[in-house]
């Protein structure tokens, strides 16, 4: 190389010219300039908005219209663009793709974005002359082409697809019938009643439908003339198009060696199994979800944009997905749960005349789904409600179906708003509405950080945090970025969110509460007591053999390991496994409590007994006597297995409930936590030991165990979600196992599994644990990695001198002789 | 002055409760290097201690309620409010030294 030249970049390569990848790269453009850019794409076109082909179909719009990046666009970016030119393989180990001509590119990181292919009905006949996809320009042509000389078209599949396709052809002059397995269109987005409606609608425009037919062959010689369904009739078709689904195109990964399921499979940051190869969009398998609608990809995009950059990206977490689409000049929208069962309760506002229709789904008084046909309007306030769960009141009943009043209709009214200024918000801290709203307008506060560091409300328990944000929103309108105040990092000290942390962490390889602090760039130097214990915690489960528990960095109660009381003195919670003692046990703690001369002993909601009103110096000595390990009383950990009698002693008993809850303890216990972590077994479905309200509840039945998540008995009152039932008490471990390191892996510090089940979604967790078995045993694998680290905090206070007398002995001053 | 033994026992970024008759005061040994000697009673209503704070820089947060202190003048940081006792402390002769009157 020649001294002169420009030293060279890194090559990144795109295999896949489609929205998902291109758009990829326009967000690592916007990030950095490092990498020199070769893009392949099999189809001769740059890339276009595929979300748009059927108005091309329809001819309402040109090519040249849904074109997204033109190839001027690539070519002022510098990006070599290589269209109709498929990469057929990947050398994963001398870093190559290859194409079907032969050609060998080498790259220094690649991504793979092949999106996905129609899904074609294994049916015979499905390979005949005038059967296609609907996929891609070449799609739309073809059936162009097919209407001037053809007649009858059949779409197989009501879905949006099939309905786009429909429509199209239709327009085209085609007779069209949309053949569909249901008996109801868009059964994945949409109830039966705006189906109905829609197909009514779709039905005035010309298209016909065939419901509930499953078909079975397709007939003709070369050329398709029809299809013929399992019950036996048939319809002519001299156009055939197949929109019954996708499937992810895996085709080079497999060819590659790649770990493919459904489709490729990548972690948190769209890295497949090769080194340096990622995978984004519809041909990606993310926590076992596949996605085939355009607002995942793109937030896909923006991690592996982050990720290539070098920019240390929060993980991908999985979108939640709320779709928004117009079919045929009809407005959809459905968000969460659309289809209604018995446990939920049916908000409807169902208008024939103005054909629309708005259905809100609660489960418990929440919102967990909602379903808009017509009009759209409150789609987006109805999918950020689906998304938070938020409870119904009055007010947002007022809000999304108005009041049947004169003045309210139409108006945003929030909960907030209805209330007196001396009403209080925060009630640990009793901050009134009119101190914020004062605040808000006098001092500029613009966050609910600001208005925590100012006032002090949400700083204890949180639960005020929705009326706070409210009350920003309502004072100041508009300008209130709720995103960016949800985006506001883990405390004052830095801007960074618990996920850019973590991620921080790990691929920075940082040590020490002191180094995260430091290399991340803290305001406050050593920072304050609301990150220090979080980054200790993301430290020791990120790197549970290798992380020294710093203390300077516990809350008291952890450092102490027992748990401070408002006149400083101590709680004595000693381990009593699965709630059962004996006569000795309780003969020895009466003793302690006398020789202690302990204020108060009491008996926990938990199935433990207290020593309540311990001096601090004691602390050591009280552990000595008893001889028993530490309960955690105090502590983000295991705190208790709560357990029934179960089929040892109660006549209703079906499973060894006291057994199981001791076993599960042993296992569990001084294991850390984001938060405090409460179980209970119970032996049969009467549920004595109150599973439904626990972090993880398990009732025995007559079959085996069914495992609940989520429960929560305290500040906000949660009844835990049915994760899965098992047949035997070692699938049951392997569960609790998985679901608690998943927890420990992807919650917030302090963030009880109550609220995390509701802010990563059930489904996500059931995938994870439940479905994807490999997971789950690698999880169960690292929680006992993390157990293995771990001693009695107790015991070693005991042991160790110089603990004992830095940490719990006071210094005597003496006199000198100035 | 009092004597309140050697520095190194005192460990970095802790604080220690130090008995001076009935007075009980919170020995902070900062990260710094510096020294701090506080009354170890919060000024909140509710009462409470000081030597278990999370210490941070020259502030402390304290055990029970999470107020913010500055180390050096006792001061409450907003948006609560109060004023804790503080006491001359230095370290001589390898020895630790508090200044507390008489009259305490």
């Amino acid at each position: 190389m020649s001294g002169n030249e420009a030293p060279k970049r890194p090559k990144l390569i795109l295999a896949g010219n489609g929205m998902a990848g291109v758009g990829t790269l326009e967000q690592i453009l916007k990030l950095t300039g490092a990498y020199d850019i070769t893009v392949y794409g099999a189809e001769p076109h740059p890339n276009y908005n595929r979300i748009q082909l059927s108005y091309v179909l329809e001819g309402s719009k040109t090519f040249d219209e849904i074109v997204l990046n033109d190839r001027d666009w690539y070519r002022e970016h510098g990006i070599r663009l290589h269209t109709g030119t498929k990469v057929t393989r990947i050398d994963t180990e001398s870093k190559k793709v290859i194409t079907e001509t032969g050609d060998a590119e080498s790259y220094d990181k690649l991504i793979i974005a092949t999106g996905s292919k129609p899904f074609f009905l294994p049916v015979p006949g499905h390979d005949k002359n005038g059967v296609i996809g609907f996929r891609d320009i070449a799609d739309c042509e073809t059936m162009i082409a097919a209407s001037r000389t053809k007649k009858k078209a059949a779409v197989i599949g009501g879905g949006l697809l099939g309905l786009e396709a429909a429509k199209g052809l239709v327009q085209l002059g085609m007779e069209t019938t949309v053949v569909h397995l249901f008996e109801s269109l868009m059964e994945r987005q949409l109830d039966e009643v705006s189906a109905g409606m829609l197909k009514a609608e779709l039905e005035r425009q010309g298209i016909q439908f065939a419901m509930g037919k499953k078909t079975v062959e397709l007939t003709g010689g070369a050329e398709v003339e029809g299809l013929r369904f399992e019950d036996g009739t048939e319809l002519p078709a001299d156009l055939v198009v197949m929109a019954a689904g996708i499937v992810p195109n895996t085709d080079v990964a497999k060819a590659s060696g790649i770990d493919c399921r459904r489709g490729i499979v990548v972690d948190d940051y769209m890295r497949t199994s090769a080194p340096d190869v990622y995978a984004v969009g519809e041909c990606c398998e993310h926590r076992g979800v596949c996605y085939g609608l355009v607002a995942p990809l793109f937030e896909q995009g923006g991690v592996l944009a982050h990720e290539i950059a070098g920019l240390d990206p929060a993980p991908y977490m999985g979108s939640s997905v709320a779709t928004k689409l117009k079919i045929s000049g009809v407005d959809v929208f459905s968000g969460g749960v659309y289809a209604e069962t018995a446990e939920h309760r049916v908000l409807r506002n169902h208008d024939d005349w103005r054909g629309t229709y708005k259905k809100v789904l609660l489960k418990d008084g929440r919102i967990v789904g909602a379903v808009l046909y017509g009009d759209v309007t409150d789609s987006s306030v109805l999918t950020r409600l689906v998304r938070d769960q938020a409870v119904m009141t009055d007010e947002l009943y007022g809000q999304l179906f108005g009041r049947g009043g004169c003045c309210s209709e139409g108006k945003a009214s929030i909960g907030v708003e209805a209330m007196a200024d001396d009403e209080i918000v925060c009630g640990c801290n009793g901050v009134a509405k009119g101190t914020i709203v004062q605040g808000i307008r006098e001092q500029g506060w613009s966050t609910v950080e600001q208005i925590k560091v100012c006032t002090g409300a949400t700083r204890s328990c949180g639960g005020c945090k929705p009326m706070v944000e409210q009350l920003l929103q309502l004072t100041l309108g508009d300008s209130y970025d709720g995103t960016a105040a949800a985006k506001a990092g883990i405390c004052g000290c830095t801007s960074l969110s618990r996920d850019e942390i973590v991620a921080s962490i790990q691929e920075m390889g940082l040590a020490s509460v002191r180094e995260v602090m430091n290399v991340l760039g803290w305001s406050q130097p050593e920072g304050c007591s609301k990150c220090r214990p979080a980054i200790n915690y993301y430290l020791g489960m990120l790197r549970p053999l290798e992380h020294r528990d710093e203390k300077d960095s516990r809350f008291v109660n952890e450092r102490l390991h027992a748990n401070i009381q408002k006149d400083s003195t101590f709680s004595v919670i000693p381990r009593m496994y699965g709630g059962v003692t004996s006569p000795e046990e309780l003969r020895k703690i009466a003793d302690i409590a006398d020789k202690y001369a302990v204020k108060m002993v009491k008996v926990t909601g938990g199935q433990r007994l207290d020593l309540l009103g311990v001096k601090k110096e004691d602390l050591p000595s009280i552990w000595a006597d008893l001889g028993m390990p530490s309960g955690y009383g105090y502590a983000k950990a295991l705190r208790t297995v709560k357990t029934c009698v179960g089929s040892r002693f109660c006549r209703f008993g079906t499973q060894d409930s006291i057994a199981m809850g001791i076993d599960l303890e042993r296992r569990f216990e001084r294991l850390w936590m984001p938060a405090k972590f409460k179980m209970a077994v119970n032996g049969c479905p009467r549920n004595c030991a109150e599973s439904g309200i626990k972090d993880l509840g398990i009732i025995g039945n007559d079959g085996g165990w069914e495992v609940f998540v989520g429960g929560n008995g305290g500040i906000k009152l949660r009844a835990g979600d049915s994760l899965c039932k098992v047949k035997t008490d070692e699938e049951l471990v392997l569960i609790c196992s998985g679901f608690i390191q998943y927890y420990r892996e992807t919650a917030n510090y302090g963030e009880r599994t109550s609220e995390w089940v509701e802010r990563i979604g059930l489904e996500t967790i059931r995938q994870a644990i439940v479905e994807d078995k490999d997971n789950c045993a690698a999880l169960a694998a690292r929680v006992e990695q993390a157990l293995a680290a771990l001693h009695d905090p107790w015991q070693e206070a005991v042991e160790n001198g110089e603990l004992r007398r830095q940490l719990y002995e006071p210094v005597q001053a003496g006199a000198t002789n100035e | 002055m009092l004597d309140a033994g050697k520095p190194d026992e005192y460990p970095i970024g802790l604080g220690r409760e130090v008995r001076a008759g009935s007075l009980s005061v919170a020995v902070f040994r900062a990260s710094g290097g510096r020294w701090y000697a506080l009354e170890n009673k919060t000024p909140h209503a509710k009462g409470g201690s000081l030597a278990e704070a999370i210490v941070s820089g020259d502030y402390l947060y304290c055990p029970v309620r999470d107020l913010k202190i500055a180390l050096g003048s006792g001061e409450v940081q907003a948006p609560d409010t109060g004023q804790v006792r503080t006491f001359d402390i230095r370290v001589e002769d390898n020895r630790v030294r508090i200044s507390i009157p008489k009259q305490s």
